[in-house]
C-alpha cells in the first residue's frame, strides 16, 4: 500500500497508540504460542527424538513420505497436463462456429463446475465399477481432477482468447489463414502467453486438490502420513502422530507457497511485457481458487 | 436395469438422503456464518492503519489460500488432538470449512474495498470520519454491493467443498455414495443423481438470490 486513501498517516499521538496496541497484542499472540507450546510440551511432542524420526532414513519415514509426495506431485501433474489439453479442446468448442459443438462443450463446463469434485470423484471411484469399469484410487482421482480443472481451465481459455485485439485474427484472415491456423498460429500462442500466470495458479488450486485422494484412498501426502501413523501405533502408540501430520501439511503448504510466489512473480513479468500486456490480466475468480470444485452455477 | 427399481430404490432411501441433505445445508450455513464475520474482520485488517494487524490478516490469508482444504479438516480433527484439544467431527467440520473460506471471503472483499473510488474514503477523512467510522459507513457498504457476485460464488463454493466433510465422519451428501456402495448398478446410479439435485436445490437459488440481490443493490456509476 503506497498511499493509503482510508486513513490519515498516523500522527505522533496515533503512532503512540498503535505502539501500545501492538505491543498487548503480540503479547496476546505469545501468550497463545506459549498456550500451545506448554500443551505440546508437557505431552512430550516437543522431544528431538520425536522429530528426528522425520528425517531419520532407517526408520522409513523420509522414504515413504517421499513416495507420497511423488505421488501427489503425479496426480497433479499428469492432472494439468491432460487438463489443459481437454481445456483447450472445449475452449476452442465454446467458440466453435457450429451451434452444436458450442452447446455440448457448453453443457459439459457447466455441468462440471456445478457439481463438487469429490461426487465426480466418488462417482469414478463407487459407480463405475458397478458398470464393469474397474478404476484405481489413482485413475479415479486423476480422472476426476481432469474433469473439473478443464471445464475451469476451458472457461479460463476463452477469456484469453477473446481478449486477443480483433486486429490479429483479421489480419491473419487477411493473408489467407484458415480458421484452424488462425487459432492455432495466432491467437492460442498469444492468449497461452497472457495466461501463464493464471495457469500457475489452477495448479496450486490442482495440487491443493489432489487431496481430496486422501479420502477415497490414494496414497497422496496425507495418506501417506496416515499409513505411517498407524503403522507406528502398533509398537509406539501416538508417539509420533502430530509431527508425521506436520510434516505432510508443511510440505503441501510450502510447496502450494513457492508455486503462488512463483505465479505473482511471472504475473508481474508479462505485465512489464508490453507483447502480453496489451490488455488487462486476466483474473482468477476468488471461488475457483477455493478448489474442490469451486466455480460459479450458472444464474437460473 | 429398471429405472421403475431404482427409483423405487432412491424413495426407500429417502430419509437417508434428507438428513445428508440437512447435514449439507446446516454445515453450510454455520461455517458461511463464521467465515462472512471472520473474513469480514480480516478484510477490515488488511487495509486498516496498523501494520502488525495487515501483516496478520495478510499471513492468515496467505496460509489458508495454499492449504488444502482436506488438510485443515486433517489438522483440527486429528491434530488437535494431540495439544488435547477434542473437537468432535462436526465441530471440528464447520470450523475448518469456516477458517478457510473466511480467507476467501477476507481476498474477494479486499477487492471490493479497492474497488471503491478513492474520492469516497477521501471525502469521509475530509469530514473527519476516523479509520474505523469511514469503513463502517461509507466504504464497506458499497464494497459489500459490488462483490455481491464474487461473494456469492464464495459461498456457493462452500457449499461444494462442504463435501470434504465426508471424508471426516460426517454423514453429508457426498458421504452416501460410498455408504450406499453395496447397492447396484442402477440404484446407485440414481442415487448420483439424487445428490446432484440436491446439490443444486442449494446451490441454483443461492445462484438465483445472488443475481437478484446483485441487480437491487448494483450501485450506478
Amino acid at each position: 500500500m503506497t498511499t493509503p486513501v482510508l486513513f490519515d498517516i498516523p500522527g505522533p499521538k496515533a503512532r503512540a497508540r498503535i505502539r501500545i496496541g501492538t505491543a498487548i497484542g503480540s503479547l496476546l499472540i505469545l501468550a497463545l504460542l506459549a498456550f500451545v507450546l506448554i500443551r505440546l510440551g508437557r505431552n512430550g511432542q516437543l522431544d528431538p527424538q520425536r522429530w528426528a524420526v522425520l528425517f531419520d532414513p532407517r526408520t522409513g519415514v523420509p522414504q515413504t513420505l517421499g513416495r507420497a509426495l511423488k505421488n501427489t506431485l503425479q496426480v497433479a501433474a499428469v492432472g494439468m497436463v491432460l487438463a489443459t489439453l481437454l481445456g483447450l479442446l472445449l475452449a476452442v468448442g465454446r467458440l466453435s462456429e457450429h451451434g452444436a459443438v458450442r452447446w455440448l462443450a457448453g453443457i459439459y463446463i457447466e455441468f462440471f463446475r456445478a457439481i463438487p469434485l469429490l461426487v465426480v470423484i466418488f462417482a469414478l471411484y463407487f459407480l463405475l465399477p458397478k458398470y464393469g469399469i474397474e478404476l484405481s484410487a489413482y485413475q479415479a482421482l486423476t480422472g476426476g481432477l481432469v474433469l473439473y480443472n478443464s471445464a475451469v481451465l476451458a472457461e479460463i481459455f476463452r477469456a484469453g482468447i477473446l481478449s486477443i485485439d480483433k486486429g490479429q485474427s483479421e489480419a491473419a484472415y487477411g493473408i489467407g489463414m484458415r480458421k484452424s491456423q488462425v487459432m492455432v498460429l495466432i491467437l492460442l500462442p498469444q492468449a497461452t502467453r497472457r495466461m501463464l500466470p493464471v495457469l500457475i495458479a489452477q495448479l496450486v488450486v490442482l495440487l491443493k486438490d489432489s487431496s481430496l485422494g486422501f479420502i477415497i484412498g490414494y496414497f497422496e501426502l496425507l495418506r501417506g502420513a496416515r499409513s505411517l501413523v498407524e503403522f507406528f501405533s502398533v509398537s509406539f502408540g501416538n508417539t509420533y502422530t502430530f509431527q508425521l501430520y506436520v510434516a505432510a501439511g508443511l510440505i503441501y503448504i510450502v510447496i502450494n507457497v513457492l508455486l503462488s510466489q512463483l505465479a505473482r512473480y511471472v504475473e508481474k513479468r508479462t505485465r512489464r511485457n508490453k507483447k502480453a500486456a496489451a490488455v488487462g490480466p486476466i483474473e482468477m475468480p476468488v471461488d475457483i481458487e477455493m478448489g474442490g470444485g469451486g466455480g460459479a452455477v450458472p444464474p437460473a | 436395469m429398471h429405472g421403475g427399481v431404482a427409483v423405487q430404490f432412491l424413495i426407500d432411501n429417502f430419509p437417508l438422503l434428507w438428513d445428508a441433505f440437512l447435514t449439507t445445508l446446516g454445515l453450510s450455513a454455520l461455517a458461511g456464518l463464521l467465515a462472512l464475520v471472520l473474513g469480514t474482520l480480516l478484510a477490515a485488517a488488511r487495509v486498516s492503519p496498523i501494520p502488525p494487524l495487515r501483516g496478520l490478516a495478510t499471513f492468515y490469508v496467505e496460509v489458508f489460500r495454499n492449504t488444502p482444504l482436506t488438510v485443515v479438516f486433517f489438522f483440527l480433527i486429528f491434530g488437535l488432538p494431540q495439544i488435547d484439544m477434542i473437537l468432535g467431527f462436526y465441530t471440528g467440520a464447520v470450523l475448518s470449512l469456516g477458517l478457510y473460506t473466511a480467507a476467501f471471503v477476507c481476498e474477494a472483499l479486499r477487492s471490493g474495498i479497492n474497488a471503491v473510488a478513492a474520492g469516497q474514503a477521501e471525502a469521509s477523512r475530509a469530514i473527519g470520519l476516523t479509520f474505523g467510522q469511514s469503513l463502517r459507513e461509507v466504504v464497506l457498504p458499497q464494497a459489500f454491493r459490488t462483490v455481491v457476485p464474487p461473494l456469492g460464488n464464495v459461498f456457493i463454493a462452500m457449499v461444494k467443498n462442504s463435501s470434504i466433510a465426508a471424508g471426516f465422519a460426517i454423514s453429508e451428501l457426498s458421504s452416501l455414495l460410498p455408504r450406499l456402495v453395496n447397492a447396484d448398478a442402477g440404484e446407485l446410479t440414481a442415487v448420483l443423481i439424487g445428490v446432484v439435485i440436491a446439490y443444486m436445490v442449494i446451490t441454483l437459488p443461492m445462484a438465483f438470490g445472488v443475481s437478484r440481490i446483485e441487480r437491487r443493490v448494483a450501485i450506478l456509476r
